[in-house]
C-alpha cells in the first residue's frame, strides 16, 4: 500500500530521468540523508564512528570505484589495493611537501595521481580480457607494493617504512573528533556517489556497459573500446585513489604498504561481488557486509556462549566469505542489491501476492 | 604460426638468453656461480610448474580457471602432514588422496554443476570463493602453525663438477629430487591422456563440451575425475613445496605465482606449464640475484607478473596455447 | 514520423547512384575460404538482398562491409571513399549501421539504454559535464531520449522499453536490435536475417518496419534473408552467393529464373 507508483505520472523526459523517479524513494533517501547528517553525529557512539561508520564509508567509496571497473565495464581488476596505495602515498607526499595545501585539493590531486597510474595499467586491457586481465592487474599490485616499500622518496625516507599523516584541518577548522571525521567522509562519499550515479546513467555509462556485454557489437555502433575501457579505469582509479587517501589520513592515521596489499584487493572484489556488480547501492551493501561481518563474528560466539580463539574466528571468517561468494554467484549473481530490488518489487505489490 | 608471431617468439627467447647471460658478459660474475643461481632458479621453476600443472589440467578439461589450485596445494599438504602424525606415511598418503577425491566431488556438485552455463569470469570468481573457503577450512581443521613435512627428501646439498670448475657447483639435492618427481608426474599424466580411455574422454571434453556429451561422455563424472587428478597434482606439489618450506599458510600465496606460469606457457598446454615454470623460475632467481642489489631487492615479488603482463601484450595465448578467435 | 500500414508491394522508390561497392573481395579463415572474388554494388535508397545457402558467406560479406573482418583481397568503396578494409568505428561514423544474426544486444541493459547506446556517436558532452549532469550534458540526454522514444514508438516496443532486453521474447529482441541500428540514423542499414525465427505476423510487422525505414528516410538497405517470399516482395535487386562466390545478380525475377541459382539454391518444381 505504501510503496505505490500509481498517480505518479511523468510528463517530461527530464522528470522520468531524475535520480529517484518514485516519490517514496525520494522521501526515503532524503530522510536517510537527514538522519545521516543531522542525527547520527549526536546519537552514535565513538566506537560506532571509529570502527564501523568511517571504514564503511571509505571502503564503500573504493568499492564504488571498483564496481565501475568490474561491474559496469566488465574489466576484472585485482590491483585495487595498489591504486589505493597510490592515492594514500600521493596525498601523504603532497601534504608533507606542500604544507599549506587545502585538504580537499590534496585528495583530488592524489586521486588524479591514482588516475594516471590506473590508466597506465589499464592500457593492457585493450588486448587482454577476463582472467588474463586479472593476472595483469596483479602485476600492477605487486609492482606498486614493491615500489612504495623500496623507494625511500615515497615514504619521505622514513626509517621504519611507515608514514603518518599530518593532522586534518580544513579552512582552519580541525577535523579531530570521530564525529567530525565521520561527517567529513560522509560528505565526500555522498558527492562521489552522486557523480557515480550520473556517470553510469549517462552516455559514458552506457558505453561501459556495452563494452562489458558485447564489445564487438559496441565497436560496430561506434563505441571505441579504447575510450570506454580507459575511461572506466580512469574514473575507477580516481575513486579508489581518493578512498586510499581517506583510508590513510582519516581512518588509519599512519600506515605501511601492507595496508594496501593484495588481500585488500580481494576484499574489495568480494564487496563488489557480494554487494552486486553494476550497482551503486550494491557497492554500499557489500562494504557494509564486509565491515560488519568480522565484528559480528567476534561477538557471536561470546553471545552464544561458545569460546573461540581469534585465530579460529578469522578462519571461520574466511570460510564464510568463500561460501558466500559461491552462494551469491549461484543463487543471485547480482548480489545483495538484487535481493534489495526484489524486496522492493514485492513491497510495491504488497499486500497483494502478485 | 604467422611470421610475426614466430619473429616475436624468437625475439623473446633471444632477449631471455641475453638477459640471463648478461651478468657474465659484463663481468660481475663467473660461470660456476652463475650456474648455481641458474640451476637453483630452474629447479624452483619446476616447483612452480607442478602447481601450474593442476591449473592447466582443469582448464583443459572444464574451461575453468581454478584460482583455488593454490589453496588445494596447501590443503593437501596440511592434511597429509597432520595425518602423518597419527599414521604411517603410506597410509596418510592414501587417506589424503581420498580426502582430495571427496573434495573434488563436493566442488563439482556444489560449485561447478550449478554454474555450468555461466561465463568464464563467473566460474573464476567462484573458484576464488572456493580458495578462500579452503584456506579457512584447512586452517580451522588442522591449525595454522608451520608444520615440518618430512618425507625423506635429501636435505644436504651436493657439490658437483668439482673437476671442471674450481670449487665446484652447489646443487640443492632436494630440488633435484623434486624435479625428478615432477618429471615422472608429467610423464605419467601424458601417458594417461594419450593411452587410456578416460584420458581420451578428458581430451574430448576439453575440445567441446557439447559434442562430448552427445557421444555419451558423462560430463559430471569427467569433472570429478579432472578435479581429483588436479587434487593429486596439488598433493605432489604440496609435498614437494612443503618439504622445502614447511607447511604453512604462505604456501597458497606461493601458488599465486602459478598464474604467470600458466600465462607464459599457455592455458591449455602441459608442456607449456613446464616451460613457463622454468622460464619464470630462472628469470626470477637471476634478476633477484643480479639486479636485486641495485634495485633494493624484492624483485622476486613482481618479476613473474610483469613478465606475464609483457607476454599478454604480445602473445596472449602464451608460448604453446591455442589462439583465441572472436566470432561474431 | 508517422506509422503507416504499408503493403509488402510498394510503388517504386527513386533509386539513386551507387553508394556502396565491393570489388573482388576474398576472405579466408585459416584454410577456409569464406568469400572468393565477390563484387557487386548497392545503389542509394534501394533494398538489396543477399541470398544463398547456409555457409555461402553472406554474414561474412556484411562483416567485411562494416569492418568486423578484413578481407585478404579486394576493395570497398563507400560514399566515394575507397579502402582496402573498413573499420567498425569509421564505418559507423560514415553512416553504416547493422543488425546481427545472433542479436548482439547488450543483455544487461534495458531497451531504452540499448537504443540510446546506438546514439553514442552523436553524443558530444564530456566526462565532467556528464558527472554533474547539468547544462549541456542534461540537455543532450533529453534530446537524444526524445529521438530514441520516436524510434521506440515506430517499432511498437514502448510497452517494454524499461525491461532488460535479456528478458524479452525473441521477436521483440530483434526489434530492439533494429532500433539500435536506426538510432544512429544511418545512410546504409545492413540487416542480417532480420526475420529469422519469426512467425508470419512477426514477419509482416518486420517487413512493414523495413519498408517504412526505406520509404520515410530513404535509408539504403542491404539484407540477408532466407524467406524467398520476403526477398521477392521487399527487394529491388538481389545478389546470390554460393560457396563464397557470386552466382547471380539482378532483379528478383531475373534471379528467380537463373539456372545457376535454381541449381544451387532454389531447387526445381516437380
Amino acid at each position: 500500500m505504501i510503496y505505490r507508483e500509481t498517480g505518479q505520472f511523468k510528463t517530461s523526459y527530464a522528470s522520468d530521468q531524475q535520480l529517484f523517479p518514485i516519490l517514496q524513494d525520494r522521501v526515503f533517501v532524503i530522510g536517510f540523508l537527514v538522519f545521516a547528517f543531522g542525527v547520527m553525529p549526536f546519537v552514535a557512539s565513538e566506537y560506532m564512528f571509529r570502527a564501523i561508520l568511517v571504514p564503511f564509508l571509505i571502503l564503500s567509496l573504493a568499492a564504488l570505484g571498483l564496481n565501475v571497473l568490474v561491474g559496469y565495464c566488465g574489466q576484472v581488476s585485482l590491483g585495487t589495493g595498489g591504486f589505493m596505495a597510490v592515492g594514500a602515498y600521493a596525498a601523504y607526499n603532497l601534504a608533507v611537501r606542500v604544507p599549506d595545501l587545502n585538504l580537499l585539493v590534496v585528495f583530488v590531486l592524489a586521486g588524479l595521481c591514482a588516475t594516471i597510474v590506473g590508466v597506465l595499467f589499464g592500457i593492457p586491457s585493450l588486448r587482454i580480457k577476463g582472467f588474463y586481465l586479472a593476472v595483469a592487474t596483479l602485476a600492477a599490485q605487486f609492482f606498486i607494493d614493491w615500489l612504495f616499500a623500496r623507494v625511500k622518496w615515497f615514504t619521505n625516507d622514513s626509517s621504519s617504512g611507515s608514514v603518518s599523516a599530518p593532522p586534518l584541518a580544513m579552512f582552519g577548522f580541525p577535523i579531530e573528533s570521530p564525529a567530525e571525521k565521520y561527517l567529513f567522509v560522509l560528505a565526500i562519499v555522498v558527492v562521489f556517489a552522486l557523480v557515480a550515479r550520473n556517470l553510469t546513467r549517462g552516455a559514458i555509462g552506457r558505453s561501459w556497459m556495452a563494452t562489458r556485454d558485447m564489445d564487438v557489437a559496441a565497436a560496430v555502433i561506434g563505441i571505441r573500446p579504447l575510450t570506454a575501457k580507459l575511461s572506466a579505469f580512469a574514473v575507477s582509479s580516481f575513486f579508489v585513489g581518493v578512498s586510499g587517501a581517506l583510508w590513510g589520513f582519516v581512518y588509519l592515521g599512519s600506515w605501511e604498504p601492507l595496508a594496501f596489499d593484495v588481500n585488500r584487493s580481494f576484499q574489495l572484489l568480494f564487496m563488489v561481488i557480494i554487494g552486486g556488480l553494476g550497482s551503486i547501492l550494491g557497492s554500499f551493501l557489500g562494504a557494509a557486509f564486509i565491515v560488519i561481518l568480522p565484528l559480528a563474528l567476534n561477538q557471536l560466539p561470546a553471545a552464544l556462549g561458545i569460546r573461540l580463539s581469534t585465530a579460529m574466528i578469522s578462519h571461520i571468517e574466511l570460510m564464510i566469505f568463500g561460501a558466500l561468494i559461491v552462494f551469491f554467484l549461484i543463487v543471485e549473481p547480482r548480489g545483495l542489491a538484487r535481493l534489495w530490488a526484489i524486496a522492493k518489487e514485492k513491497l510495491r505489490l504488497w499486500p497483494f501476492p502478485h | 604460426m604467422s611470421a610475426t608471431a614466430r619473429n616475436l617468439t624468437v625475439a623473446f627467447f633471444v632477449l631471455l638468453v641475453a638477459g640471463a647471460v648478461s651478468p657474465m658478459v659484463i663481468g660481475s660474475t663467473k660461470f660456476p656461480q652463475w650456474l648455481e643461481v641458474a640451476l637453483g632458479g630452474l629447479l624452483t621453476g619446476v616447483l612452480y610448474s607442478l602447481v601450474a600443472l593442476g591449473l592447466v589440467l582443469i582448464f583443459k578439461a572444464s574451461g575453468v580457471f581454478n584460482f583455488a589450485q593454490g589453496a588445494m596445494v596447501l590443503f593437501a599438504a596440511l592434511t597429509l602432514v597432520r595425518l602423518m602424525e597419527k599414521m604411517p606415511f603410506a597410509v596418510a598418503v592414501v587417506a589424503t588422496l581420498a580426502v582430495m577425491f571427496a573434495l573434488a566431488f563436493v566442488i563439482e556438485r556444489l560449485v561447478l554443476r550449478p554454474l555450468v552455463n555461466q561465463e568464464g569470469i563467473v566460474l573464476f570468481m567462484a573458484t576464488l570463493g572456493v580458495a578462500y573457503f579452503l584456506d579457512g577450512f584447512g586452517q580451522a581443521l588442522w591449525g595454522s602453525e608451520i608444520y615440518t613435512l618430512n618425507v625423506g627428501m635429501p636435505k644436504e646439498p651436493r657439490i658437483i663438477l668439482q673437476g671442471t670448475f674450481e670449487g665446484g657447483v652447489l646443487l640443492d639435492m632436494e630440488d633435484l629430487v623434486a624435479a625428478g618427481i615432477a618429471a615422472t608426474l608429467v610423464a605419467a599424466l601424458m601417458l594417461f591422456f594419450q593411452k587410456t580411455a578416460t584420458g581420451r574422454a578428458l581430451r574430448a571434453v576439453a575440445d567441446d563440451h557439447q559434442a562430448a556429451q552427445s557421444v555419451g561422455i558423462p560430463l559430471n563424472r569427467i569433472w570429478v575425475i579432472v578435479w581429483s587428478v588436479a587434487g593429486l597434482v596439488a598433493l605432489v606439489a604440496g609435498v614437494v613445496w612443503g618439504s622445502k618450506l614447511g607447511v604453512q599458510f604462505s604456501l597458497s600465496q606461493v601458488a599465486l605465482k602459478a598464474l604467470p606460469v600458466v600465462i607464459l606457457g599457455g592455458f591449455t598446454s602441459i608442456p607449456g606449464a613446464i616451460v613457463g615454470g622454468l622460464i619464470i623460475g630462472l628469470g626470477e632467481k637471476l634478476s633477484e640475484v643480479y639486479l636485486g642489489p641495485t634495485l633494493g631487492g624484492g624483485i622476486e615479488n613482481w618479476f613473474a607478473y610483469v613478465l606475464a603482463l609483457v607476454f599478454l601484450l604480445f602473445r596472449p595465448e602464451g608460448l604453446f596455447g591455442e589462439k583465441i578467435i572472436d566470432r561474431v | 514520423m508517422n506509422l503507416r500500414d504499408a503493403e509488402p508491394q510498394v510503388a517504386a522508390r527513386t533509386v539513386g547512384e551507387v553508394i556502396l561497392a565491393v570489388e573482388n573481395i576474398s576472405l579466408a579463415f585459416g584454410g577456409v575460404k569464406a568469400l572468393s572474388e565477390v563484387s557487386f554494388e548497392v545503389r542509394e535508397h534501394e533494398v538489396r538482398a543477399i541470398i544463398g545457402p547456409n555457409g555461402a558467406g553472406k554474414s561474412s560479406m556484411l562483416n567485411v562491409i562494416n569492418g568486423v573482418y578484413r578481407p585478404q583481397q579486394g576493395r570497398i568503396t563507400f560514399r566515394g571513399e575507397t579502402r582496402d578494409h573498413m573499420d567498425p568505428r569509421h564505418s559507423a561514423e560514415r553512416g553504416i549501421a547493422r543488425t546481427f544474426q545472433s542479436l548482439a544486444l547488450f543483455k544487461g541493459m534495458s531497451v531504452l539504454d540499448n537504443i540510446l547506446a546506438g546514439r553514442n556517436l552523436k553524443m558530444k558532452s564530456n566526462l565532467l559535464l556528464q558527472a554533474l549532469r547539468v547544462g549541456p550534458a542534461l540537455r543532450e540526454e533529453i534530446a537524444h531520449r526524445r529521438k530514441v522514444e520516436e524510434i521506440i514508438d515506430f517499432l511498437e516496443i514502448a510497452h517494454v522499453r524499461k525491461t532488460p532486453v535479456g528478458r524479452l521474447p525473441y521477436g521483440l529482441q530483434k526489434r530492439v536490435d533494429l532500433g539500435r541500428a536506426l538510432a544512429a540514423e544511418p545512410r546504409v542499414l545492413l540487416l542480417d536475417e532480420p526475420m529469422a525465427g519469426m512467425n508470419v505476423e512477426e514477419k509482416q510487422d518486420m517487413s512493414r518496419f523495413i519498408l517504412d525505414v526505406n520509404d520515410e528516410f530513404g535509408t539504403t538497405i542491404v539484407l540477408i534473408e532466407h524467406d524467398m517470399g520476403v526477398v521477392m516482395d521487399l527487394s529491388d535487386r538481389v545478389v546470390v552467393l554460393d560457396y563464397g562466390r557470386k552466382i547471380a545478380d539482378g532483379t528478383p525475377d531475373e534471379v528467380r529464373a537463373s539456372q545457376a541459382v535454381i541449381d544451387a539454391y532454389l531447387g526445381v518444381k516437380h
